[in-house]
């Protein structure tokens, strides 16, 4: 068995013209390219995602910016013909190294879905499932940490009188949050989000977005996203993806006011993608 | 001609028209379908009205005569209890093999890979092999192979073959090596059908694949392996020709009482019956019964595996 995982480690403190040091570099992309077969979804993508930030990946569909995003807990490794080159760090670690433990990885990168897929399970035992994959098996342990994952992901006064039912009796909405409640309940330092609002109403992404705004007090969040003013609304960073490379990658204002590059300018204004 | 506009005069929804076409096509399937209904209603009807005279409790679960064509006589108590000790030893060998067979191909092998596509094709020959020839097989595998080997290393000296004779156990694993391909096929296909989604929630949770297919993939196939095994009994339970050199005797005195002894059989004794019998006429009424009787059994199995899985449905849609 392969050692497990460090736990993350501080990095010396930004350069100056960076973010403030209270948000070190935590995941780095050194050269990562990425093929399936023969094609190739990620040419050579460089940069950094920052500690306890919300960083949106955004750009027209194929661009690439969900592989990246499944780089990130090595979700990619179950496609047979997908083959990397380059580095992906987390804290200073290379995460593809022969060494890894990828369960272990996943523990520590937590990833939520697209379409919201909570197990034909009852909403408690959706949330306890990982815990008791770690061995947690005490019921008023698991009670505590299910109350609290359920109470971060804003659903608990939704759910606190039918725990037992199953989960798949709730709304479109409330299942993506169960989904985030149960990500969140084993205690990852990031969490991976997939267009997590994109088959929701308007007002149950708002109330994703709500949370995702809370959680990143706790969380480093990277999340994909097709909706512009959503990455405008909750993301601190932007990384637009364009044909598997990245074009452009700043802060979030400074991509949607300010953009260096003519073709991240024409994709946030609306005049492609 | 064009159709002529909603808002104007003469456009019309019905026309009327005659579709020659679709009328034949309807007659046609409709036919077809009413053909296999009256046949299956025709094998039904014939053997009930021939046979539920000859139902008596004395002839359902009495034992069986030395002289089984005597009407008054004759039994069929042993070749239940027979069959249904065939089947049900034939499940409990054939369900896991099969099971664990299909989650391999689904969520191990490489979907393209050589391996995975020489094991698929082994799989549907071995459903196309003919069931005499699986009769063959246990006799020479199980029985000459297998039980001569046990017989040498355990009871060397023993002038009487305990393990290299046909018995219930061969006879059962024969039969779970013919329903093999039908529990691998309904397994594999309710595996398919769980979504990618569950399984790749599981894994990002950090379980590892045996965690996520024995506690997330598993319990929502489980409606499907039983399906395979409703098919495989129902393939099992009338098949003759794997058990006759296997297991299968054409009368005994006492029940078996072990898996090495032979037992009687509903199907087999089908066959006997109708092809050893001096006076075909005279023990027709207890062919007859003896068919219906089969058939009960055959039902009576399948009923216990539906509700079991009416079962097993109900409390994976409630909770799971």
């Amino acid at each position: 068995m392969p050692a497990p995982l460090p736990s993350i480690k501080i990095e010396p403190p930004a350069p100056a013209n960076q973010p403030p040091a209270d948000h070190p570099e935590l995941i780095t992309f050194e050269n990562l390219s990425l093929f399936y077969g023969a094609a190739q979804a990620l040419k050579n993508i460089s940069f950094g995602i920052r500690e306890r930030l919300v960083t949106a990946f955004i750009g027209p569909s194929g661009c690439g910016k969900s592989t990246l995003l499944r780089c990130l807990n090595r979700m990619n490794d179950l496609i047979d013909s997908v083959r990397i080159t380059g580095t992906v760090r987390i804290g200073g670690e290379d995460i593809y190294a022969k060494d890894v433990d990828v369960i272990e990885l996943r523990k520590h990168v937590g990833m939520v879905f697209q379409r919201s897929n909570p197990f034909p399970k009852s909403i408690y035992d959706n949330i306890a499932y990982a815990l008791r994959l770690q061995g947690i098996k005490r019921r008023s342990e698991l009670d505590d940490i299910v109350e609290k994952s359920l109470r971060s992901a804003a659903l608990w006064d939704e759910v606190k009188d039918r725990l037992y039912a199953s989960a798949l009796g709730l709304s479109g909405g409330q299942q993506q949050r169960l989904c985030i409640a149960r990500a969140i309940a084993i205690q990852p330092e990031i969490l991976l989000m997939d267009e997590p609002a994109s088959a929701l109403d308007p007002i149950a992404t708002a109330r994703i977005e709500d949370l995702i705004l809370d959680l990143k007090q706790q969380f480093t969040i990277v999340i994909v996203t097709h909706n512009m003013q959503q990455a405008a609304r909750i993301s601190d960073h932007t990384a637009f993806f364009y044909l598997g490379e990245l074009i452009e990658y700043d802060t979030t204002t400074r991509i949607f006011t300010n953009p260096a590059r003519k073709q991240t300018e024409d994709y946030v204004t609306g005049r492609f993608g | 001609m064009s159709t002529p506009r909603l808002t104007q005069a003469g456009a019309r929804f019905r026309t009327g028209h005659f579709e020659p076409v679709s009328f034949f096509c309807t007659g046609l399937t409709g036919a077809a379908t009413l053909l296999i209904l009256a046949m299956l209603a025709l094998i039904l009807v014939n053997i009930a009205w021939h046979g539920a005279g000859g139902l008596s409790p004395r002839f359902m679960f009495g034992s069986a005569d030395r002289d089984m064509f005597d009407v008054n006589k004759a039994g069929v108590g042993p070749m239940i209890l027979g069959t249904a000790a065939r089947v049900i030893l034939m499940t409990i060998f054939v369900i896991p093999v099969g099971v664990t067979t299909a989650i391999y191909l689904t969520e191990y092998a490489q979907a393209g890979a050589l391996t995975t596509r020489v094991i698929r094709a082994a799989v549907n020959n071995l459903a196309g092999v003919p069931s005499i020839v699986f009769g063959l097989f246990g006799l020479g595998f199980f029985i000459s192979a297998i039980g001569g080997t046990l017989d040498n290393l355990l009871y060397a000296g023993n002038p009487q073959p305990v393990w290299g004779k046909p018995a219930l156990i061969w006879a059962s694993m024969t039969l779970a090596v013919m329903t093999l391909p039908v529990v691998i096929v309904a397994t594999e296909e309710s595996l398919r059908a769980i979504p990618v989604g569950l399984r790749e929630a599981s894994l990002a949770l950090g379980a590892t694949k045996l965690q996520t297919v024995l506690r997330i993939v598993l319990p929502q196939a489980l409606p499907g392996i039983l399906t395979g095994g409703i098919l495989a009994v129902s393939r099992a339970a009338g098949e003759v020709a794997p058990i006759l050199f296997t297991g299968a005797a054409y009368y005994m005195a006492s029940l078996p009482r072990s898996l090495t002894d032979q037992f009687m059989d509903l199907a087999y004794h089908v066959f006997v019956l109708s092809t050893q019998s001096p006076d075909i006429e005279k023990s027709r009424p207890i062919l007859y019964g003896t068919v219906v009787v089969l058939l009960l059994l055959t039902f009576a199995l399948n009923l216990v595996a539906i509700l079991i899985r009416a079962r097993v449905r109900r409390s994976l849609r409630q909770l799971g």
